[in-house]
């Protein structure tokens, strides 16, 4: 036995009742309260078959592992780097995790120096959030020149898309190198006014990612300032 | 002499009129603006974040700090010199411990969630209106949460148990007076601040916090609404 | 500083765009609000961009400096709200917050805009005094440029309480303004390699080797200077900036 309280798709609030009997199950951003089940954030109610759940709009990024993410060296030790990863947690990349094999003496920051962006990976997140992270991987690499953004984390799947769809769409009609982290770092390098393009789509991703259409909106969106007709490619 | 009819005009359990809004600082991770009656507040959370200096962190839970100020130029009368002042100090405090109750953050870790009021205009019910922008913040902010909190002033002017005094009713000079600034946790209305000044009975105590109730549950829905008219759905 | 990342900036300037896509000479859209604030004298909200600073004016009466027994006083006080930027600290104003008071201070002082001879009520004994505070709400840099807006707006919108000789009454506002003559405007242009922006981004303040804010008066005299930022400029450097400021003030004037 059980009630739905809110449709799907809908935005609620912290403690909103979503529903109420025994029969749902309460997943990520909800939690049961005796019979009833309640949003524990500010999200979008998510319901798949007996489970609901709330997908956050907002909230910084939590570093998880395997995530592939774009970070800021900040400090140089011994042992290795510190790392910026848009989060309340730095990550530390060991010498032991760089690329290539580095010698005992050599000077860190001939591989990567204090300001410089890399695409690294997550290996390792504890309890206390210290966070391990390595370079060991395919495309992982310092980034060299172009500019970076910050986004909302929490957008990061639409802005990448189903397969990488959507951030391919913007890629070939802009022309421009982009690299999304799921740190909500992101990566863009062309042609200047190009690049611009690109930051005004990602800006209205974010601001519009949870209305329905919003692929072919994006993709109107780039035609027009572009003044290319694109054509979007079916992903097996 | 009876205070039978309110200066302004209101019913005694009538509240100013409010406006709230959300996302209103854009440089913050959740925002919110307040205004009820004269008095504005303007709320900004920052978080979670690292904390510093070391000795502040904790290992087991994030940590919630507030801070309250009133803008030099916010009071009728003389300008208030800037600085955190005693009065200040203890207002941040009973925020946190207001909002304490409803924010989860046992996710972060050695972290903090600041929350910043701000008051521009201030006409009575200021630590009420910070309150009630903070949750609203806090819940922009993606801070898990589960519930909400809404705050108002009740107390007694005369004979007349009244809600949310204005500056003219916390000073009313024919009379005694007790002024009991309240916050209340929406779903199970607890009472999560509780403030008194004056002079009061046990028995209109009882009836005061019950007012509180009634209006903290309309305020509840106006900061609801506000939180969700952020992402309503624009027709372009 | 990330030298590639510099070199990126160089090549959008050289080009004539900057990373939002406005030119080197553009501001962003600005919006100037008054009276916000029934409480204080005179208030103002100006917003350049996503930055939004409010300013509040209020009087008193008070005691004259000895050494200017008949004029009325002005302050202006700044703080660095950290409700407006994540670095920004919660505390006493530190020197950020005291360049920015003391460089709008000096525009509205030295460019003589109020007369403070006016506020006389008593010489020696009881004169006005103006205190100005600055609050941005949103720091999307050049709080420098906003910040005079703002203030300058407040002072315009400003209306005296009533005054019985003895007494200030705040509650009753009189229709009577500051005496004011015209305001100066003020124009922070930046320098980045070898070229000069004005109306800069946090990103752009990031990255700039000199900055000069130019305070300017009605007819073109300038009326304050600052230049901050930590490498030097050259005189023509200079001379190039400040054409730039006073041209962009003339726009800027417009929006008073």
């Amino acid at each position: 036995m059980g009630k739905l309280l809110v449709e799907d798709k809908t935005i609620v609030t912290p403690g909103e009742e979503l529903a109420e009997g025994m029969d749902f199950l309460p997943a990520e951003g909800t939690f049961r309260d005796k019979d009833k089940i309640i949003a524990s954030g500010l999200g979008l109610v998510s319901i798949n078959g007996r489970l609901i759940k709330t997908i956050s709009m907002a909230g910084k990024y939590i570093p998880k592992k395997g995530d592939t993410i774009i970070a800021k060296v900040t400090d140089i030790l011994m042992s290795g780097w510190i790392l910026d990863i848009n989060s309340s947690y730095s990550a530390v990349l060991s010498v032991k995790e760089a690329r290539d094999f580095i010698r005992r003496d050599a000077d860190l920051t001939r591989y990567y120096d204090i300001d410089d962006y890399i695409v690294t990976k997550i290996v390792m997140v504890t309890s206390q959030r210290l966070v391990d992270a390595s370079m060991k991987g395919p495309g992982l690499r310092k980034l060299i020149g172009g500019r970076i953004i910050k986004v909302n984390s929490n957008k990061v799947p639409r802005i990448i898309g189903k397969g990488g769809s959507m951030v391919s769409m913007i890629k070939n009609a802009t022309g421009c190198s982009i690299i999304v982290g799921q740190n909500g770092i992101v990566w863009i390098q062309g042609l200047p006014k190009n690049e611009i393009i690109v930051v005004k789509t990602i800006r209205k991703i974010e601001q519009e990612a949870h209305i329905s259409g919003l692929t072919e909106r994006i993709k109107a969106f780039l035609e027009k300032g572009t003044n290319k007709k694109i054509v979007v490619e079916k992903v097996e | 002499m009876a205070y039978i009819k309110r200066n302004d005009g209101r019913k005694f359990d009538e509240t100013r009129p409010i406006e709230a809004r959300v996302g209103v600082i854009k440089n913050s991770d959740g925002s919110a603006y307040f205004k009820m009656g004269k008095t504005i507040a303007y709320a900004a959370v920052y978080g979670p974040r690292s904390i510093h200096p070391k000795f502040l962190q904790n290992p087991r839970n994030g940590k919630l700090r507030c801070f309250y100020n009133m803008m030099p130029f916010s009071s009728m009368g003389e300008r208030v010199r800037p600085g955190a002042n005693r009065r200040a100090k203890e207002i941040a405090m009973v925020t946190e411990k207001a909002l304490l109750p409803v924010v989860d953050l046992t996710q972060f870790p050695n972290s903090v969630v600041d929350v910043f009021i701000e008051l521009p205009q201030t006409d009575a019910g200021t630590r009420c209106a910070g309150i009630c922008a903070a949750s609203m913040a806090l819940a922009d902010a993606g801070i898990p949460m589960k519930d909400m909190v809404a705050s108002v002033s009740v107390g007694r002017v005369d004979d007349a148990l009244i809600v949310d005094l204005d500056y003219s009713e916390e000073s009313y000079e024919n009379g005694t007076v007790a002024d009991i600034p309240t916050a209340i946790i929406s779903r199970t209305g607890e009472i999560s601040l509780l403030q008194m000044d004056g002079k009061l009975s046990r028995e209109d105590l009882k009836k005061a916090i019950e007012m509180a109730k009634k209006a903290c549950s309309k305020i509840d829905k106006i900061q609801r609404d506000a939180l969700k008219k952020k992402y309503e759905v624009k027709n372009e | 500083m990330n030298r590639e990342q510099k070199d990126h900036i160089l090549n959008f300037l050289e080009q004539g765009i900057r990373f939002d896509g406005r030119k080197l000479d553009e501001y962003r859209p600005i919006k100037i609000e008054t009276g916000f604030s029934e409480n204080a004298e005179g208030s103002a909200k100006a917003t350049i961009g996503d930055t939004v600073v409010l300013a509040g004016v209020k009087l008193s009466v008070g005691e004259p400096y000895p050494d200017t027994p008949d004029e009325g006083t002005m302050m202006i006080n700044a703080e660095l709200l950290p409700l407006s930027n994540p670095d920004f600290e919660p505390g006493p104003p530190g020197i950020q917050a005291i360049e920015l008071a003391r460089v709008v201070d000096r525009g509205i002082r030295e460019s003589e805009a109020i007369d403070t001879k006016k506020l006389c009520i008593k010489k020696r004994e009881k004169v006005w005094s103006i205190t100005v505070d600055i609050c941005p709400i949103n720091d999307d840099g050049n709080l420098f440029d906003a910040s005079m807006l703002a203030v300058a707006a407040a002072l315009k919108n400003t209306k005296f309480p009533s005054y019985d000789g003895e007494v200030v009454d705040y509650k009753k506002k009189t229709k009577e303004s500051l005496p004011l003559k015209k305001l100066p405007v003020s124009c922070t242009v930046i320098k980045i390699g070898d070229y000069f922006i004005v109306d800069p981004t946090p990103e752009e303040e990031e990255k700039i080797e000199a900055r000069l804010t130019v305070e300017v008066e009605e007819d073109g005299t300038l009326c304050a200077l600052q230049k901050g930022g930590d490498k030097p400029l050259t005189a023509e450097d200079i001379d190039k900036m400040v054409e730039i400021g006073i041209k962009k003030s003339k726009e800027l004037r417009k929006l008073l």
